[in-house]
Formats: structure tokens, sequence, C-alpha cells
């Protein structure tokens, strides 16, 4: 009956999981809670807008001193202004993606506490800590996916609009298609780079609860 | 009344059998700030392959403290856990993962399914982890969950169970990678009591069909009839060491005291 042999003492070595699962529950434990990552997501939205339409208007002001009418060159020169983004600007982009981090930082380990039991529970099951990190790591780098496509499409848009509204029709004939889209990936990165950045300290506190708190009642 | 006989009484198990959980002199100190406590006293005990133990106590006694040394969720301060007769002190991250996911299914109070997965996907989630095909995992899964009952509920979200369907499910968990302990803490303890004795009685035919050996911290007087040994914790220590034989006239008072005090 029994199809147990006493293998006295053969204790062997857990084996890391294929990514594809990892992504599969990941992707699960976003959808299950679409409103609170969608604020997520939003965060770093925004940071992520910010910082393309600074880049998206310096490039396409480049683009107008260099290849406009006199009309526009004459406006522009006016507005004093130039193809480079101020010191200004470029502070207040860095602090805005800071804000962005640290509110992912907030929402990544408010997860890892509501998720105190399950986290528990999958390290009972077999999980190495290794899994759980790469858990978190995913789940923050799709929001943060997400949402800075999102920021890149916004800032791009919302930039050519408002200049068109103050100079025509040119900034589509002049349109610096490459170093838009060049900005285009450099701010993706950056989303992406900030989103698996604040989860990182979430994402180890959960690795390291031990996962006797699994079995605790009282939570 | 006659439903409630319905658990029988099995045989005494070989006592031949190996030791599946050793403990040699275990002690546990929880530091509280400026004084020490200690939640285990030395703690001297041998578990059988294929065994029914329940571990009784009150709450304060110990009683999960050494549950988790048992189940290799936490380590002593002093002493040696033997499970298999492997020194659990000597694994690493990795073979614990390992010996947690083939060797140990755990069963909780409060049944800890993943709520974003389904009755299926849960049972499967640690045949994943030990690396086992999907194919072979679904195949496997379904089958535990006809075993336990639950062959219609299959793709079902954990909520949309009852608590009896959730444990059932959670049982299937236990048992997907065929390990030799099945440690239960509390497992009747958010049920009603049809419910609870329907999963005593299912632990109890796992135990006899796979000879799995069970292990369970309990409060629930049910769970007495159908343990092979009870051990009474109290106070950091082993205080009693019973068989079932010992034991059968107290639980039939015990039981026909609780009816009385419940309806």
């Amino acid at each position: 009956m029994s199809t147990q042999v006493a293998t006295v003492g053969t204790i062997e070595k857990q084996i890391s999981l294929p990514l594809t699962e990892a992504i599969k529950i990941a992707f699960r434990s976003l959808k299950i809670r679409f409103w609170r990552s969608l604020i997520t997501i939003g965060g770093i939205f925004f940071g992520i807008a910010f910082l393309m339409s600074i880049l998206t208007s310096t490039a396409i002001n480049g683009a107008l001193l260099e290849g406009g009418s006199a009309q526009v060159r004459a406006l522009l020169e006016q507005k004093g202004t130039d193809a480079e983004a101020g010191v200004q600007q470029i502070w207040l982009v860095t602090l805005s993606l800071l804000v962005c981090a640290v509110g992912i930082t907030n929402a990544m380990l408010m997860s890892v506490t509501e998720r105190y039991r399950e986290i528990g529970t999958m390290k009972c099951l077999g999980a190495l800590d290794k899994f759980i990190v790469e858990l978190f790591l995913l789940e923050s780098a799709f929001q943060g996916l997400v949402g800075s496509l999102g920021g890149v499409i916004l800032g791009c848009l919302f930039m050519l609009l408002s200049s068109m509204s103050s100079y025509g029709t040119e900034p589509i004939s002049v349109f610096p298609l490459y170093s838009v889209l060049e900005y285009g990936a450099y701010s993706l990165g950056a989303g992406l780079f900030l989103s698996v950045i604040g989860a990182m300290y979430p994402a180890y506190r959960a690795a390291k609860m031990p996962p006797a708190d699994a079995m605790r009642t009282e939570v | 009344m006659s439903e409630e006989q319905t658990v029988t009484a099995p045989e005494p198990k070989a006592p031949d059998q190996p030791n599946i959980v050793r403990t040699r002199g275990v002690k546990k100190i929880y530091r509280m700030g400026t004084f020490d406590l200690e939640a285990l006293k030395g703690v001297d005990m041998e578990i059988k392959r294929g065994e029914y133990i329940s571990i009784m106590g009150p709450s304060g006694s110990g009683k999960s403290t050494l549950f988790n040394m048992i189940g290799a969720l936490d380590k002593p301060s002093e002493g040696k856990v033997y499970i298999d007769e492997v020194d659990v002190a000597q694994l690493d991250a990795y073979e614990l993962a390992w010996l947690r996911c083939r060797k140990i299914g755990y069963i909780f109070q409060t049944f800890n399914l993943i709520p974003v997965m389904t009755a299926l996907e849960n049972v499967t989630l640690p045949m994943i982890f030990a690396g086992i095909p999907t194919d072979e995992s679904i195949d496997k899964g379904v089958g535990l969950l006809e075993r336990v009952g639950l062959g219609g509920r299959v793709q079902h979200k954990p909520l949309e169970l009852s608590g009896g369907q959730q444990q059932r499910v959670a049982v299937a968990r236990a048992l997907a990678n065929d390990p030799a302990i099945v440690l239960a803490d509390e497992p009747t303890g958010n049920l009603d009591r049809k419910t609870g004795r329907e999963i005593i009685e299912l632990l109890r035919e796992l135990n006899e069909e796979n000879e799995v050996t069970i292990i369970s911290a309990t409060h629930d007087l049910k769970m007495l009839d159908v343990s092979d040994r009870i051990l009474w914790v109290q106070d950091g220590k082993i205080e009693r060491d019973q068989k079932r034989e010992e034991l059968d006239l107290d639980v039939g008072q015990l039981e026909h005291d609780e009816e009385n005090t419940i309806e």
C-alpha cells in the first residue's frame, strides 16, 4: 500500500523556479489588486510624463531653432527659450522622480504587509527567498513599465500640442523624431529603474520573513 | 449521537517503524527586553513514521513553539531536532526549502490558501516549487482534489468555497509532494463541529492509506480518539505522553462534557 520507502537522511537542495511561473503569479497578484496597482502606476505615470514633457519640449525647441522659419525663431529668441533644459527644470524633474520612487516603496511595503501570511505560506510550501524577491520586483517592474509607457506617450503628445498652439504646424514639420524616441527610451528606462529600486527594500523584507509567521493565527 | 461514533478507533501502529521526528533537549529562549522567556525547557521525544500524534496544551504552554521546531520553521536555542534523522540545524536555506517542500506538508488553522489562485493552482503550487512538469502536476492536483472530495470544484477560488472546502484544498495541497509528515496547526479551529469531524476523518484516512505521519496541535477533543498518541505540553515541557488505549475512557467522558456544554 505504501509508496514510501524509508529514505533516511536524503535532503536535496531546492531548485529555483522558472521565470515564467514567477511572471504568472506576479501578474495575477496585480490583477486582483487592480485599482491599487493603478494608483501606483498613476504615480510613476505622472512622474515620467513630467520628465518626458521637459525632454520633448527641449528637443522640439532645439529643432525649431535649427530648422524653423525666421518668424518662429524670432518668437523663440524673444521668449529666451534655448535648446537646453534649465537647472530649475532639472531640479524639478529630479524631485518629482524621487517622490515617485518613495511612492513606489510605500505601495510595495503596504503590499508586503498585506500579504504577510501569503508569503509565509509560500515559504512553508518550499519557496526560496530568491523567489519571493523575484515576485515583488517583477510586480513593481511591470507597474513601472506600464506607467512609464503611458507617461512617455502623454508627455510627448502634450508638449507637441502645446508647442503647436504657439507655433502652428511647424513643430510637426521639424519634429525631431529620433531624439524624441531616444528620450522616450531614456524615460522608460528611468521609470523601470525607479520602480525596481523602490521595490528592493520591500522585497527584501518580504523574503526575510520567517515562515513561522504563516502559522500564527493572529496577524 | 450515532453519527458521532463514525470515527473508528484504529489498530495500534507497529512500534518498529523508524523515527521520523526526534528531539533531544530542545530549549527555546525568547529575549523579551530585559528578561529571557524560556518557552521550551528541554523537550525529548520521538515520533515514529506513520503515527498520528496530537500535541495538546493550553495557549502559552510552548505548544506552538514546539510545533514550529518540528516543522523546521524555527531553530532551537539549545538541543537538536532531527527530521528523518537529519539534524535540521545543519541545513542551509536551499535544503530547508527542499525539506519544507518535499518532506513536510502544512495545514493551518486559517487555511492559508493563496486567494488569487484557484483550488487546483493552490494544490499545484508546491509541485511547481518542486520542479514537477505542469501536465504531471495538474493531473496529480486533480487526483488529490478528487480524493478530498472536491472533484467538482477544481476551478473555484478560495473565496467561492466554504471553510470546510477550503480546508480540504489545504489538505490536498499538504499532500502534493507526498510528504512523510503532515503538520496541522489547529486544523479544525475555524470549522464547525461537523465539518471539523469530517476533516479529522479525512486526515485519519490519509494517515492509513499513505502511511503519512500526522502531527497535529489541537484543542479539539474529537482529535483525541483518532490519535495514536497524545503529547500533553505544559509549561515548556512534555508533561504526559499517552497512548490512545490508555485514554479511551477519559475521552468518552470529555466528549460527553463537550456536547453538554455546546448543545
